[in-house]
């Protein structure tokens, strides 16, 4: 009698053909991610991998070697297919789609033969839930991955400093101060410090939606590393609700120059370096005077 | 690697260095790492004359990162909490150091008994976090 | 013996540091530089460490003893070009270097020492007059 790999192999591209006529007749599928042609080849590349496997007589332990490439490659389309924003059931889909191929073939071969049947669908059935197992924490790993990379691109985009006048810079921070912020904002600005010569830093947290003490150290921690590279640094944008919270939390700012708005610190920062700014005599726009 | 001499210090530090570039650690991370080592390793010479460090490049959940565990025979440390409190010294100093260098790193281990000599284990990832 | 190299600008005292210092080769500068202040009466003592990689809690007070030290001699101490990671590192281990005076770059330091120069003078002048005023 043949086995069941032998009886799968001969059925190949039968299997082949259900499993497309499956993923093709499902709802979700996403002809706008993928075309027909590319999911084909994908569709075949994993039948042959796993057929081979499956001739090892192996359907519980999918982390042997015969499973590596089947994995391997299951691994690679759910990450792509997170990545290119499949859905999770999308996903899903695809493996389960080819449970119900293998199945089918199955049965009509072994119609006259229900224990070898029965013996074979449960196997199939273990194995491609294993499989589905792997898609969907592989999937997960991916989306996650794309998470972690946009918080890392938020953390960059919303940390910019901006020169806003020969020796003088602004760094508005928007959202939240935690300690992994704190060490990007640092970071950047005391590079900018360096790459421009400044001699002053605006601060501006007008973004932050609430400072406690943690937040209140952060900054205290920004304005000593400034000092330290032999720069001023001055807090803005201190709105009523902060400073209420800043007294009774009992933080000690009385060693940091503090403002209400950017305007007033970037006042404070032009008469720090002996600059004056005036209207001109004909109302005609202002004037900058050293 | 043995420490037993102040002039160990820099050949140290820049070990640990050689070993935090291979990872691909950033600057501040490094500065930060190579501080801390800095003065553990100073505490190790100053209290009990010298011990030895192991430097380790680790990974955990596709975090990597050095791990750092300085050994030594020294007298031992008779109160942990007091010594990681900021401003304590026993002997003329700061009273930065093991406070210091816990800030300085991702996680820090401190075992030590009195007349058993101390183990301090840091560690620091790649990312710092 | 080792020696870092002090050299003296006008008023002032202008040391570079060139290499990771280990202990002994600090103290010495520590030593060296405190006789110069005296030898020389000078004003201003410039640091410039933009080379220095490392700054952990002894260096760090080595700088403030320097410039304790300095200051009862009637000289200022400004410390220059500190890299940010060391800034960074400093503020976290806790150590702001209270007392010691900072600049971006050497030019800058030296700027700064001499409006300190100007208003020491200044301040002087002003006690000297007063002085003056009550003698009359």
């Amino acid at each position: 009698m043949n086995t069941t790999a032998q009886v799968l192999e001969k059925n190949k591209s039968r299997i082949l053909e259900k499993w497309m006529q499956n993923q093709l007749s499902e709802d979700s599928l996403r002809d706008d991610l993928m075309s027909n042609e590319e999911l084909q080849r994908q569709s075949k590349e994993m039948l042959d991998a796993l057929l081979r496997a499956i001739s090892k007589e192996n359907y519980d332990n999918i982390y042997a070697i015969e499973f590596e490439q089947v994995t391997d490659t299951l691994r690679d389309i759910s990450i792509t297919r997170a990545r290119q924003g499949f859905s999770p059931r999308e996903t899903g889909a695809y493996v389960l789609s080819l449970k119900k191929a293998l199945s089918e073939v199955l049965i009509e071969e072994r119609a006259n033969d229900p224990s070898t049947l029965y013996k074979e669908i449960m196997d199939i059935n273990t194995l491609l839930d294993n499989l589905s197992i792997v898609t969907f924490e592989t999937f997960i790993k991916g989306r996650e991955e794309v998470i972690l990379r946009q918080t890392d691109e938020i953390s960059e985009i919303s940390t910019p400093v901006i020169r806003v006048w020969d020796g003088i810079l602004a760094l508005p921070i928007i959202g939240t101060l935690d300690s992994a912020r704190t060490q990007i904002v640092m970071e950047n600005l005391l590079q900018e410090i360096v790459n421009t010569g400044s001699n002053i830093a605006i601060l501006d947290i007008s973004g932050v939606p609430a400072v406690d003490s943690l937040v209140a150290q952060h900054l205290i921690k920004t304005v000593s590393a400034t000092r330290l590279m032999g720069a001023e640094c001055i807090i803005s944008g201190i709105r009523a609700e902060i400073a209420q919270t800043i007294v009774h939390l009992g933080i000690d700012l009385s060693n940091i120059k503090t403002k209400a708005s950017l305007a007033s610190a970037l006042q404070l920062a032009f008469s720090m370096t002996n600059l004056e700014v005036r209207k001109n005599d004909k109302n005609k726009g202002f004037n900058i005077m050293r | 690697m043995e420490i037993v001499r102040e002039q160990d210090v820099v050949p140290f530090r820049n070990r640990v260095r050689e070993f935090s570039t291979r990872i691909g650690m950033s600057l501040v991370n490094q500065t930060k790492l190579i501080t801390a080592a800095s003065e553990l390793v100073r505490n190790m010479l100053k209290y009990a004359s010298g011990g030895k460090v192991i430097l380790e490049i680790i990974s955990l959940n596709a975090k990597t990162g050095v791990r750092l565990t300085f050994a030594d025979q020294g007298p031992g440390i008779a109160d942990v909490a007091m010594a990681m409190r900021d401003g304590f010294s026993t002997g003329r100093s700061l009273g930065l150091g093991l406070p210091g260098a816990k800030r300085l790193v991702n996680e820090f281990d401190l075992k030590s008994e009195p007349g058993q000599g101390t183990t301090v284990t840091v560690i620091h990832w790649k990312h710092g976090r | 013996m080792e020696r870092i190299p002090i050299l003296k600008m006008g008023p002032f005292l202008l040391v570079t540091i060139q290499i990771d210092l280990y202990d002994r080769l600090a103290l010495t500068l520590e030593n060296d530089l405190i006789n110069m202040v005296s030898q020389t009466g000078a004003r201003g003592v410039l640091i410039d460490i933009s080379a220095v990689s490392i700054v952990d809690s002894f260096m760090g007070r080595i700088l403030g003893n320097i410039a304790s030290m300095s200051r009862i001699m009637d000289a200022e101490t400004v410390v220059v070009g500190m890299q940010p990671a060391v800034a960074i590192t400093l503020v976290e281990l806790g150590l702001t270097l209270q007392g010691v005076h900072t600049a971006l770059n050497v030019e800058k330091g030296m700027e700064l020492l001499n409006t300190k120069l100007i208003n020491n003078w200044e301040q002087d002048e002003e006690e000297e007059e007063d002085q003056d005023d009550r003698n009359d």
